[in-house]
């Protein structure tokens, strides 16, 4: 009874395949239209329907392009032109991660921060949290370009407005996740550290930090996702900088449909690496804390 | 740590000691006039129903709570100084073991705290851990341990920087009898190899008589000392079976007495 359908890799390519199959049909619906205009204009008629959907299927500027002509893509976007050339969507995918990652590092450590002066501070508690929650409120969207063109202004260019937003996502759930796990620790275990007169830093060192890791872990995994997002709008606001945003940006304005569906892709494979990496991170914390597995 | 240079036995020494808790519904007398005496060397338990106030003496003590009226000593200094001095162990009702902590580095917790040397520090996990006969469990985590193990595991870590005084707050009260009989006896052994001084706080008439040279009764609302009584048993070797002995029943009868004259019985 196991075989393919056993594990989770059957149903997932069954649903897959149902995913590609209803792409296909929908491509022959949405360009269906244009390729009639052509088919009139070079006077064809009576095309034969299976003629006519490989048609739709070719075309180099389509409304909804064919799965295969995205993975086309993303694969001479990948491998078809040095990693180095603007071309290449491997170069792009670098420049994206870059800022994504130095974004999510300066989130993390942020939250991180913000997190512990909120646990340990009642003062702190009570003014920031408004905040921390208001900044969430601010479209991204609006705020990317100010940031973007302001530090532009000032000579700051390249990744860091970029990471700044990716920032600005991404110590939000690590702030929220890691002031409930600094608060997790039961009365009973401060009581314990009260005993052995243990001093602040002790207890937050010994006892605080560790029983939040899985909190952080959760948070991270979040922040990771949302500091690609950061990134690729920080790239939507300086077509300059290149990055899987520039690709989506100019890819619309020349009608590129099959490009922005490729850097879309590659965003996502991008995103879901990373979610992945920071499970795997997970995982080895796991192990190390003794975690029932 | 303060030695008392043979002045004075007195491990502990309560005098007119009240402690009332301010809440929103009004105050809560939980300690009204305790006075008590604990010499070195004794086993004390302390006995009552609920909200008679054992669990929080036991805290006055280790400075987990602060008494409203009455003066306390510990170890000759006030409660504050006792703990600063790390001059008690103290064993929570839960274990309370850190679970990403494997059994032998929750045993070393309060060696780091406390800033022993490496050597040191792995010396007296392995005597600690001797004491409550969990050799072989260093590196299990408390998860993979049973309830009664994971309570030795604390004993061990509250044993390992060598306080003279015991604290322990109804430690077997979430075991079954089994094991309970169990650990009771070993920590007889326990307290006879170490020569330490033990509060105990139980809800138990047969653990409170099998283990102790001096009982505390206590009653609820206000909590209050009833009667003190000490203990005729012989000192050190206890077996079981002697809990079937008439001078046994005897103590056991008087705790009862003691506890059903403390009840009120409008409740």
């Amino acid at each position: 009874m196991r075989g393919l359908m056993g594990g989770k890799t059957g149903p997932v390519l069954i649903v897959l395949l149902a995913i590609v199959l209803f792409w296909y049909a929908m491509a022959i619906v949405m360009n269906a239209p244009w390729q009639n205009t052509l088919n009139g204009r070079a006077n064809l008629t009576d095309v034969p329907f299976t003629e006519f959907a490989l048609q739709t299927f070719g075309q180099d500027k389509p409304v909804l392009p064919a799965p295969h002509q995205v993975v086309g893509a993303i694969w001479t976007g990948l491998f078809g032109a040095a990693i180095t050339a603007p071309r290449s969507l491997a170069f792009h995918a670098g420049i994206t991660l870059g800022a994504t990652l130095l974004g999510f590092a300066l989130g993390t450590l942020l939250g991180v921060l913000l997190a512990v002066a909120i646990v340990h501070n009642n003062a702190s508690d009570r003014s920031l949290m408004p905040w921390i929650i208001a900044s969430q409120t601010v479209p991204i969207l609006a705020i990317a370009p100010m940031v973007v063109v302001g530090l532009g202004a000032v000579g700051v260019t390249g990744m860091v407005p970029k990471a700044l937003i990716s920032m600005y996502l991404s110590f939000f759930p690590v702030v929220v996740g890691m002031v409930k796990g600094l608060r997790t620790p039961e009365a009973i275990q401060l009581d314990l550290m009260r005993t052995y007169n243990a001093s602040p830093l002790q207890v937050f060192m010994k006892l605080r930090w560790p029983a939040s890791i899985p909190f952080l872990f959760a948070s991270m995994k979040v922040g990771i996702a949302i500091s690609l997002i950061g990134a690729v709008v920080g790239e939507l606001s300086n077509n300059a900088g290149g990055g899987l945003g520039v690709r989506l940006l100019t890819g619309s304005y020349n009608g590129q449909t099959i490009q922005i569906w490729a850097a879309l892709f590659i965003a996502a494979a991008l995103a879901a690496i990373l979610v992945i990496l920071v499970g795997w991170g997970e995982k080895l914390a796991n192990r190390r804390m003794g975690v029932r597995a | 740590m303060t030695t008392d240079g043979g002045k004075s036995q007195s491990v502990v020494e309560a005098k007119g000691l009240g402690l009332t808790f301010k809440t929103s519904d009004g105050d809560v007398v939980a300690l009204s006039d305790v006075n008590l005496s604990i010499s070195r060397g004794e086993f004390v338990s302390f006995i009552g129903p609920s909200g008679c106030g054992k669990t929080t003496f036991l805290r006055v003590i280790a400075d987990l709570e602060q008494p409203t009226s009455g003066t306390i000593t510990v170890n000759g200094t006030s409660p504050a100084d006792a703990r600063v001095n790390r001059s008690y162990g103290y064993v929570f009702q839960a274990p309370a073991l850190f679970p990403w902590r494997s059994i032998e580095s929750n045993v070393a917790l309060p060696l780091e705290i406390m800033g022993y040397g490496d050597a040191d520090r792995k010396a007296r996990i392995r005597k600690s851990l001797e004491l409550v006969n969990l050799e072989g469990f260093e590196k299990k985590f408390p998860w993979q341990l049973s309830g009664g193990m994971q309570q030795r595991a604390s004993i061990a870590r509250a044993l390992a920087f060598d306080a003279d005084l015991l604290l322990m707050d109804e430690p077997f009260g979430a075991l079954d009898e089994i094991v309970r009989d169990h650990l009771n006896s070993e920590l007889l052994k326990l307290w006879a190899a170490t020569r330490k001084t033990i509060a105990f706080v139980t809800h138990s008439i047969p653990e409170a008589v099998y283990l102790s040279t001096k009982i505390v009764v206590m009653s609820p609302r206000p909590g209050r000392v009833t009667d003190i009584i000490d203990s005729t048993l012989p000192r050190g070797e206890r077996p079981l079976e002697i809990r079937e002995t008439p001078e046994f029943l005897q103590l056991a009868a008087r705790v009862r007495d003691g506890l059903r004259a403390g009840h009120s019985y409008e409740e």
